[in-house]
């Protein structure tokens, strides 16, 4: 996994509350194997019109903010569906942070695991930036390690998990250190299997 | 709230102390996992476990179901070569990692939260996890379920564990009796309306109270699985004897005095009398009445008896004009009463209201009555099927005008095929009504199966009551 330590990117403002795992992709594009990249897909139906041609008004389809790297949103980025797929689809345009007020629980580990970032900024933070940004476009700077965002002086905390914090710094993948506790699950399965033995499915 | 390990515990203090099997100095713990479903969307976390080339840690634990892209009319039909690779990359991955598969043409097939229960893998004190956020529904039973994204999937797949980190605790009490004609999805719809679609975040949510006491393990169900729908990461109620009814006799439910030792287990997992919970909400059940959405989140709930909300009087500036948006996409105009609101289409199906006591409710609704608008049925497992066909159901759904479908995830999400078409309205008996979730340009409406009936025969969103009472 891509560690996250500092980013000094473009930042896109979108002002909605509730983007949902739907429309970060919507589920007719999953089935597409992610060799092929879920970029093209991501947000699609409020990037494009039913005939395919760009809608002119949505901010990542503005020269300003095509290429950022940052989405700043209102508050529950995320919720629904667990589809990690709505995280390939951000990542895989190049999106490594995204900043609002609150995230789906599903949506935000699903970010972690792929090395994005959510940061969680207060609700007046999220406003002040989008008007920020909307007023004129611009790099913010996103400091994990200092949990703060900066752009032209103004300074603006941000909380993320301490623990998601350290795997995002360290690019670090669970399954390696899940594998070094394999004694202390063996022991666990023993003990388990009397305090509940009826936990284990049986047919006949 | 910290809570010693001696003092008073919560439900889901339990079961997380139950599957804990170390606990980091930074507090993530990592957890047992007890059953594990994997659908056609699996694909990626199998994908993951290839590069690896591991192979599936418990596949006892583990099984296949084919749901979210099965086709819903099967019968002489061909089947797109893009959803078939679905089903068969869910086979191949599946059969080769000697994981049990409920498939496509399995009796027992159907939608995975649906099939669980049904038979017997779902039982009090587990932990049970599938990449898909529905799993929440699996807590009807005093267990665990909650969603994971394919990075986890892999990890379990890989390991029969999960990290965590403790989530805080809710409860919300619901007592005293609910009217006639309303159930457990307009309980869960007033939740929602009232604490958001984010308000139990971050949050294990238990449902209690004599209202929650009273409902059928089919309307535990629906509540627990529209936990997620107020962003909870579970939803659970405490076993009691309507659970161990439900589950005697189960397939893979322990059999005989195993069955009888494990039910002494499982009427202990309660919350203990003192318990603290970090938030408590209480609903009066007499309160509740029947529910639509009228917007593009499951917050924006509302009575049937009331009207479309007006973003001018509505002092935030940013609340109103998410309203304004959601008006404009769902084609409703300020203060529109929601009875007034025509539709073009119904969907009865999903696992939130696909079971038996599902169909029996719209169907006591439709019988002997006409739907003005056209319609799916879709029951929620192959088993439900033939159990509503043995009831004659499908010919009540069948004689209101209605088309009656095989089992499977269908207009919930639309990945099979079946969608509502760009600007058409379906009252739906799913659990989203975001942009787009039925098909590009869908407009839902999201209520009880009987609300949907009303609304079938009606031609508009209608309150069910005055329906059922000229039934009655
Ligand atoms: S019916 Fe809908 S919500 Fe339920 S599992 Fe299928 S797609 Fe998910």
């Amino acid at each position: 996994m891509q560690p996250f330590q500092c980013l000094t990117a473009t930042a896109c403002p979108l002002p909605y509350a509730n983007i949902d795992t739907d429309q970060l992709i919507p589920a007719r594009f999953m089935k597409r194997s992610r060799a092929e990249g879920y970029g093209s897909f991501l947000l699609h139906d409020m990037r494009f019109s039913s005939d395919g041609s760009e809608i002119p008004g949505f901010p990542l389809n503005r020269p300003d903010w095509r290429n950022a790297q940052i989405v700043v949103a209102r508050r529950n980025f995320g919720a629904g569906s667990s589809r990690e797929a709505a995280v390939y689809a951000l990542v895989d345009y190049g999106v490594r942070c995204v900043v609002a007020p609150s995230f789906g629980d599903i949506f935000a580990s699903n970010a972690v695991n792929n090395g994005l970032l959510p940061a969680c900024v207060g609700e007046h933070d999220a406003e002040s930036l989008i008007r920020l940004l909307e007023a004129d476009a611009r790099e913010i700077t996103v400091d994990l390690q200092a949990q703060n965002i900066t752009t032209n002086g103004v300074s603006t905390p941000f909380t993320v998990d301490p623990v998601w914090r350290m795997k995002l710094l360290n690019g670090w993948d669970d399954i390696d250190l899940t594998l070094s506790q394999g004694e202390a699950i063996a022991q666990f399965t023993a003990n388990d299997a009397k305090k509940r033995p009826w936990a284990v499915p049986r047919t006949g | 709230m910290a809570q010693s390990p001696s003092g008073p515990q919560t439900l889901f203090d339990k079961l997380w102390d139950s599957h804990a099997i170390v606990t980091r100095e930074d507090e993530q713990t990592l957890l047992w996992v007890d059953r594990h479903f994997v659908h056609e969307g699996s694909f990626h976390a199998f994908n993951k476990l290839k590069e690896r080339s591991a192979k599936v840690s418990r596949p006892d634990l583990t099984f296949g179901i084919a749901d979210h892209y099965v086709p819903t009319r099967r019968s002489g039909r061909s089947i797109d070569p893009a959803i078939q690779n679905m089903l068969d990359q869910l086979e191949r991955n599946t059969s080769e990692n000697g994981v049990m598969l409920f498939g496509l043409n399995d009796p027992r097939q159907g939608i995975v939260h649906v099939v669980g229960p049904e038979q017997g893998l779902t039982l009090p004190g587990l932990l049970m996890v599938c990449g898909d956020s529905h799993t929440s529904t699996h807590g009807a039973f005093g267990a665990w379920g909650f969603g994971i994204g394919a990075s986890e999937v892999a990890h379990v797949l890989m390991t029969q564990t999960l990290w965590q980190r403790k989530p805080k605790r809710m409860r919300i009490s619901v007592d005293g009796t609910l009217a006639p004609g309303i159930g457990a999805k307009d309980i869960a719809l007033s939740i929602i309306a009232r604490i958001g679609a984010d308000g139990a975040q971050g949050h294990a949510v238990e449902y209690a109270g004599s209202a929650i006491r009273a409902l059928s393990m089919e309307g535990r169900l629906t509540l627990c699985n529209l936990s997620i729908e107020a962003g909870a990461r579970c939803g659970m109620v405490a076993p009691d004897e309507t659970t161990i009814n439900y589950l005697r006799g189960r397939p893979f439910a322990p059999k005989g005095e195993y069955f009888e030792r494990a039910a002494e287990d499982w009427l202990r997992l309660m919350s203990d009398e003192d318990a603290q919970f970090d938030r408590e909400i209480v609903l009066d059940a007499s309160e509740i009445e029947p529910v639509v959405t009228w917007g593009v989140s499951p917050e924006d709930a509302l009575p049937i008896t009331t009207a479309v909300p007006d973003p001018e009087s509505i002092p935030d500036s940013g609340k109103a004009a998410q309203i304004r948006d959601a008006l404009a996409y769902m084609d409703l105009k300020p203060g529109q009463k929601l009875t007034d609101v025509r539709i073009d289409r119904v969907f009865i199906g999903s696992c939130t209201n696909s079971r038996i006591e599902d169909l029996r409710a719209a169907a006591k609704v439709l019988s002997g009555r006409k739907a003005k608008v056209p319609g799916l049925v879709s029951p929620g497992s192959s088993l439900v099927k033939q159990q509503a066909e043995a009831e004659g159901l499908d010919q009540i759904f069948r004689d209101a005008g209605l088309e009656w479908v095989e089992s499977g995830c269908s207009m919930c999400v639309g990945m099979n095929g079946d969608i509502v078409q760009p600007g058409e309205r379906c009252a739906s008996t799913t659990n989203r009504n975001f942009k787009g979730r039925q098909g590009p340009g869908a407009r839902t409406h999201l209520m009880s199966p009987a609300m949907v009936a009303a609304a079938a025969v009606t031609g508009h969103l209608a309150d069910v009551r005055p329906l059922i009472e000229e039934r009655s």
